[in-house]
């Protein structure tokens, strides 16, 4: 009779050559690994607390602009290319990875309000407080060379002179019309030197003005009435307006859900709309002490950053309530304007402090190419930090964001005082019939009304 | 004492706080060292950094029988008269205390999957049981001074100079006799131990040890990353490394591992029935009508004015008591 008992051969186990790979075996029984869900908690811990070690997101400041910089505008073209013009109206083409000025443009008298890129990445489109809006041409060649000597200054393309002064100006994503905004909303055409059309609600200057990623004719403004206002370049007059109880600054549409836009506040909130259903916001982002000034969505449509007036920029989930991340330096002066990458991995700011900073979108992320040992060592720490980030200790660790003490005094201030206010509005609603006061969501209440 | 050598037997450490020990388990993932001495106390030590985590009185007298529960860590102990206790590290009572037999329990051993506990008595009797109802499966007549489950469900019972091994083949807990080996008249068997991915048995006896072949016991299939037989000198060390990273702390040491990352019971607040709250309320009462009054001086000692006092303090006692009556009316 035979008898089966185990025998292993050495050499079936064990490799011949030592250029060989070494053989591995798996048996996926969970009775050979006892307390498997400690070690994974265990490691979850390791993997949050790696994750703080090597969460350096500062990575560098390009400096040159001698005034506080007001705009900035991304090369659709060219990754390593930013625009930035500054309050004293000196315009510089940068080269992100070198950290160096390629080209400088001047011209502007004034100030330099906004900044934008034709869909083709050939044209810039200044314009600022002098009532001109000037076309440069943007050097394609100097861009791919990278050792090329800086600050070659160009004449402008063409001048176009107005009536009023220009607060922003954007271009449309597919089409050769760009809309500035000042006392009125214009539409431009490049080779024209008048606007071919022209849109007023009301008498209050336009702030900022951003044309829908997808919709090549829809772009929507914000007005110093507090008002958000959708244009539809076909018709005559604008759509529809919802009016709120602060200005907004700034909007960005987000280029992978194209009705959904989100407006940065006044009241330190940013907002997101579906433009189909302006009396309702789709998520109330709070999270900032100051009023925001600027917002960018990553090109993921995922997540966008914001850069506030209290000197700090905050990365959002497109429809978190609060900020996943919050960058901020001692030498980081008010932010007025940001912007996120072309690859979602980088997010510029601008400064009242005449620097343009470069970050990390995700803090704690190795540049460079990685091993794919490497890459699945991280795709591993990622999916078992968030299978425990719910656990007290992980969670202190994952939430723990170090903030300079004006920002933290700030926002206890502005938390007891929330909180005092939700109390009162408490108790008065449960001493009083009920039914007779109706809390509204924050969504709505912000809103004042929805105008057609 | 115990004592800690190198692979070449030079001695590194002698742990004197644990005194005169008994027996010594290891627990592997957490790197603890669990002892008990001859006074029944129950030591744990971390050999990492040699810091004591947790030392406890058992309270019930010499014993030698410590087992490890290998898929829980936790560390049970067989007392004379009769019961296993199971401890952790972090509490000083035990977890659970069980009557397994009625003499002194004599061996323990834990199968793999953590379910099944053997234990044998001094009255010639062994008993497989459930570790999730804490029932017994099966009892079956047997001295057994050693017991040892296999990485497949094998059963050795040792006793004398004899070692029978028992099988359930049916898969439903029921042991049967599958192989027996008996060994030299005179030899008293110690320990019995199967090894971990082969079908092999070594029996430590008192002129020696010596091993059997058992078809069927081990584990065939190993994995490369938890335990492997044929690994290099360079991947024990990365082994060695990644498993002190992948150290667990002893508070994760419980009886149901798979608790850790779900939701805490919400515990329900007992409200304490009428009868304790009316108890209560003339305990508060009884306590203010006994305060001793200060005689006061220069005219302000007027009774009336004390009987005032006396009816405010009471009723003052009481409003509390009202206050969550009357709550707990309007909810």
């Amino acid at each position: 009779m035979k008898v089966k008992v185990i025998s292993r051969s050495t050499d079936e186990f064990t490799r011949e050559r030592s250029q060989d790979l070494q053989r591995v075996y798996h048996n996926y029984d969970p009775n050979l690994r006892p307390q498997e869900k400690a070690v994974e908690y265990v490691r979850a811990l390791t993997a949050a607390k790696l994750e703080k070690i090597f969460a350096r997101p500062f990575i560098g400041a390009l400096d040159g602009h001698r005034d506080g910089v007001s705009c900035m505008a991304k090369n659709p073209n060219y990754l390593k290319g930013f625009f930035s013009g500054s309050m004293d109206g000196d315009i510089r083409l940068w080269d992100i990875a070198n950290r160096r000025t390629v080209c400088q443009y001047s011209g502007h008298q004034g100030a330099v309000r906004g900044l934008t890129v034709s869909t083709d990445g050939r044209i810039l489109v200044s314009c600022g407080t002098d009532c001109t809006v000037k076309l440069w041409n943007v050097p394609v060649a100097t861009l791919t060379d990278s050792d090329d000597s800086t600050d070659n200054s160009s004449e402008p393309l063409a001048v176009y002179v107005w009536k009023n002064a220009f607060w922003a100006v954007d271009h449309q994503w597919e089409g050769d019309l760009f809309a500035t905004a000042g006392a009125q909303v214009d539409i431009w055409n490049h080779n024209r030197s008048q606007p071919i059309n022209s849109f007023q609600w009301g008498t209050d200057t336009v702030i900022s003005v951003r044309f829908n990623p997808a919709e090549p004719n829809v772009l929507a403004t914000t007005a110093s009435d507090r008002s958000i206002t959708l244009y539809d370049l076909r018709m005559s007059s604008p759509a529809r307006k919802v009016i709120m109880r602060t200005k907004s600054n700034s909007i960005s549409w987000n280029p992978m859900e194209p009705m959904n836009f989100t407006a940065a506040n006044e009241d330190c909130n940013c907002y997101s709309y579906d433009s189909r259903k302006l009396d309702e916001a789709k998520c109330v982002h709070m999270g900032h002490e100051s009023a925001v000034m600027d917002i960018d969505y990553s090109p993921t449509g995922r997540e966008f950053v914001t850069g506030s007036y209290d000197r700090t920029i905050r990365i959002f989930q497109y429809n978190g309530g609060r900020s996943r991340e919050i960058y901020h330096t001692k030498r980081m002066q008010r932010v007025f304007c940001v912007k996120f990458s072309c690859d979602a991995s980088y997010v510029i700011s601008g400064s009242d402090d005449t620097n343009l900073r470069l970050w990390k979108a995700k803090a704690s992320e190795q540049l460079g190419v990685l091993h794919p040992r490497e890459q699945r060592k991280h795709a591993y720490h990622e999916a078992v930090k968030n299978r425990y980030k719910h656990l007290p200790e992980i969670k202190r660790i994952v939430r723990h964001r170090h903030l300079p003490k004006p920002i933290y005094k700030a926002a206890s201030l502005r938390r007891t005082m929330m909180e005092a206010e939700r109390r009162k509005a408490e108790r008065r609603k449960a001493h009083s019939a009920p039914g007779s006061i109706v809390t509204e969501p924050v969504r709505k209440r912000r809103i004042i009304k929805e105008v057609e | 004492y115990p004592y800690i050598y190198n692979r070449d037997g030079t001695e590194l450490h002698c742990l004197k706080e644990h005194g005169a020990v008994l027996k010594l388990q290891f627990l592997r993932n957490h790197f603890l060292l669990a002892s008990i001495n001859k006074f029944g106390q129950l030591r744990y030590q971390d050999v990492t950094m040699g810091e004591i985590v947790g030392n406890f009185r058992t309270g019930l007298g010499r014993t030698d029988v410590m087992r490890v529960n290998p898929f829980n860590g936790v560390v049970s102990l067989g007392h004379s008269g009769g019961t296993v206790t199971m401890w952790k590290p972090t509490t000083a009572a035990p977890l659970i205390k069980m009557l397994c037999h009625q003499g002194p329990v004599s061996a323990l051993a834990f199968h793999p999957n953590g379910h099944l506990m053997a234990t044998s008595g001094k009255e010639c009797k062994i008993k497989i049981w459930d570790l999730r109802k804490y029932e017994v499966l099966q009892t079956l007549p047997g001295h057994a001074k050693t017991l040892d489950f296999s990485q497949k469900g094998l059963l050795a019972v040792g006793t004398g100079s004899f070692v029978q091994i028992l099988g359930d083949f049916s898969g439903s807990h029921n042991y049967s006799r599958y192989m027996g080996h008996s060994m030299v008249k005179g030899y008293q068997i110690g320990k019995v131990s199967f090894r971990p991915y082969e079908d092999v048995l070594g029996i430590g006896h008192s002129m020696g040890w010596s091993s059997i072949l058992v078809p069927g016991s081990g584990e065939p299939n190993f994995d490369s990353w938890v335990a492997n037989p044929f690994e290099t000198s360079k991947q024990r060390r990365e082994k060695e490394v990644r498993s002190l990273l992948d150290k667990l702390p002893p508070e994760t040491i419980m009886l149901n591992p798979s608790k850790i990352g779900t939701v805490r019971e919400a515990k329900k607040k007992e409200k304490p029935t009428k009868q304790e709250r009316e108890a209560e309320m003339e305990a508060a009462v009884e306590a203010v009508k006994g305060f001793v009054w200060k005689n006061k001086t220069k005219g302000r000692n007027k009774p009336s004015k004390k009987a005032k006092k006396k009816q405010e303090l009471v009723a003052k006692a009481k409003r509390p008591f009202l206050d969550q009556q009357l709550k707990g009316e309007q909810s």
